[in-house]
């Protein structure tokens, strides 16, 4: 039984998404299918046929980089990498749901991501920013 | 390509009479599969016993949260996140909410499903404390027919159940609540996202005429089966409010001790499980007081 992941990995060569525990625990591999943020080394390869799938590669649109990266970018929310493909999907998809958060929805939305690397703080403050760029960016063209 | 085993099968049946008659026409061939939050940790891993799958994820016959003026009903795939979103569950019935909020995180909660976490057989799940509190039915269907069972007679062991192998389950329902009510749920893990209980525990209780006259409390880690307390409930129920104190409340604690058998395993200590029950028990007591004696 093919895991999304593999697919992914594998046949689609699509190699942004990551594999850590492989079993549902640290979100490195995490894409938003049909709309929802799922681990897809967690899901059988058979369910997702037919569906749309946004991996971190189709995040960025063209060269522009998507405001969750920009902002990874400018507050220091990646260092090694591994976990940071997982975390803007885990990001993108809390902006979404709940455009304005507050700390403790974003460590909400952010729970299933693990990092060895940043101590989280500053992966909290980039969601925090691309949250406050895009209500910026929405006023801008308002006025 | 750690999930790729070789003849390892998977059937998606488009109708939930196609899914039975496979299931019927061969007893415990097959293994149904709907969001695979636990099935796929242990295939990955190779541990399972089985290499064929009835993939029940596309049967929307099996999804849909459908309310009437009694009851609630929840399809066999309907996953946390459309617990967690539900208004009329998070009015209701807020511990279900509760449960589906600690149950791993959003990529979890998104693809599991609750049929799946009372199928699988846990006894550190989640959800079953809450159903329990809220008197949940279990809808179990064959070609032959279906039935409704209680929820607390689903587990018969350790991850045992009555469902038959050519059985599926197809909803859950649980009643809504009438009167003055209290709810409480609280799980203890070690960190409060993906962790699995140490003790899970919610509570439903109705007051009429100064009294408790309804009181339910499951628990979730404390047993091989999740279970409910009953001895502890025949205590509470039917008691004035107004006699609900101090000195009940650690005999009711006490008989709680006495009600569960936990034991020690990597997560935690029977002793441990027992004070902690007890003390989660003596919070709920006071907070139900204090509810009722507002009303
Ligand atoms: C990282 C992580 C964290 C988790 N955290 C928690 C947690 O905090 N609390 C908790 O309780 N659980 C937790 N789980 C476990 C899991 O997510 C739940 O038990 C989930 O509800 C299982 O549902 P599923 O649809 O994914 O089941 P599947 O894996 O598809 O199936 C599980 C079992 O149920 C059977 N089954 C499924 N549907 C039916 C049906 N309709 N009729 C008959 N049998 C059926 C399957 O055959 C299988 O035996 C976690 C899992 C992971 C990977
Ligand atoms: S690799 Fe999927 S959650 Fe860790
Ligand atoms: S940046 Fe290294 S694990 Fe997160």
């Amino acid at each position: 039984m093919a895991r999304l992941l593999d697919v992914i990995r594998e046949d689609l060569e699509l190699t942004g998404t990551k594999e850590g525990c492989g079993e549902g625990e640290c979100g490195a591999c995490s894409v938003i299918l049909n709309g929802k943020l799922v681990n897809s080394c967690l899901v059988p390869a058979v369910q997702a046929e037919g569906a749309e799938l946004r991996t971190i590669e189709g995040v960025a649109s063209d060269e522009q980089l998507h405001s969750v990266q920009e902002s990874f970018l400018h507050c220091g929310g990646a260092q090694c990498g591994i976990c940071t493909p997982g975390m803007v999907m885990a990001a993108v998809d809390l902006l979404k749901r709940c455009p304005h958060p507050d700390e403790a929805q974003i460590r909400d939305g952010l729970a299933g991501n693990l990092c060895r690397c940043t101590g989280y703080g500053k992966i909290v403050d980039s969601v925090a920013q691309a949250a406050e760029r895009a209500i910026q960016v929405a006023e801008e063209s308002r006025s | 390509m750690r999930g790729q085993v070789p003849g390892c099968t998977v059937h998606t049946p488009t109708t939930l009479i196609g899914a039975l008659e496979i299931l019927f026409a061969e007893k415990g061939a097959w293994r149904p599969l709907a969001g695979g939050t636990d099935l796929m940790v242990l295939f990955a891993a190779g541990v399972l016993p089985f290499s064929r799958f009835l993939n029940l994820w596309g049967l929307d016959e099996l999804r849909g949260i459908e309310t009437t003026s009694d009851s609630v009903s929840l399809g066999a795939l309907t996953t946390y996140a459309e617990i967690r979103t539900h208004p009329l569950i998070a009015a209701e019935l807020p511990n279900l909410v509760q449960s589906a909020w600690v149950t791993g995180a959003m990529a979890i909660q998104n693809r599991g499903t609750l049929a799946g976490n009372i199928a699988n057989g846990s006894p550190a799940a989640d959800t079953p404390p809450s159903l329990l509190a809220y008197g949940a039915e279990v809808q179990l269907q064959s070609l032959a027919g279906s039935r409704w069972v209680p929820y607390e007679n689903f587990h018969t062991g350790y991850k045992q159940t009555v469902m038959l192998p050519e059985e599926l389950i197809t909803r859950i329902r649980v009643w809504r609540p009438k009167g003055d009510n209290f709810h409480f749920f609280r799980k203890v893990g070690t960190r409060k996202a993906q962790a699995i209980s140490k003790v899970c525990l919610a509570a439903y209780a109705r007051a009429e005429e100064g009294r408790v006259a309804e009181f339910r409390l499951g628990m979730g880690s404390v047993a091989p089966v999740p279970m409910r307390a009953l001895t502890t409930e025949m205590l509470v129920q039917g008691q004035a409010i107004e006699e609900l104190d101090g000195q009940f409340i650690a005999g009711a604690k006490l008989a709680l001790m006495e009600d569960i058998r936990p034991i020690d395993d990597i997560r935690s200590t029977a002793s441990y499980r027992r004070k902690v029950s007890a003390n989660v028990l003596g919070q709920l007591l006071e907070e139900m007081v204090e509810r009722f004696k507002r009303a």
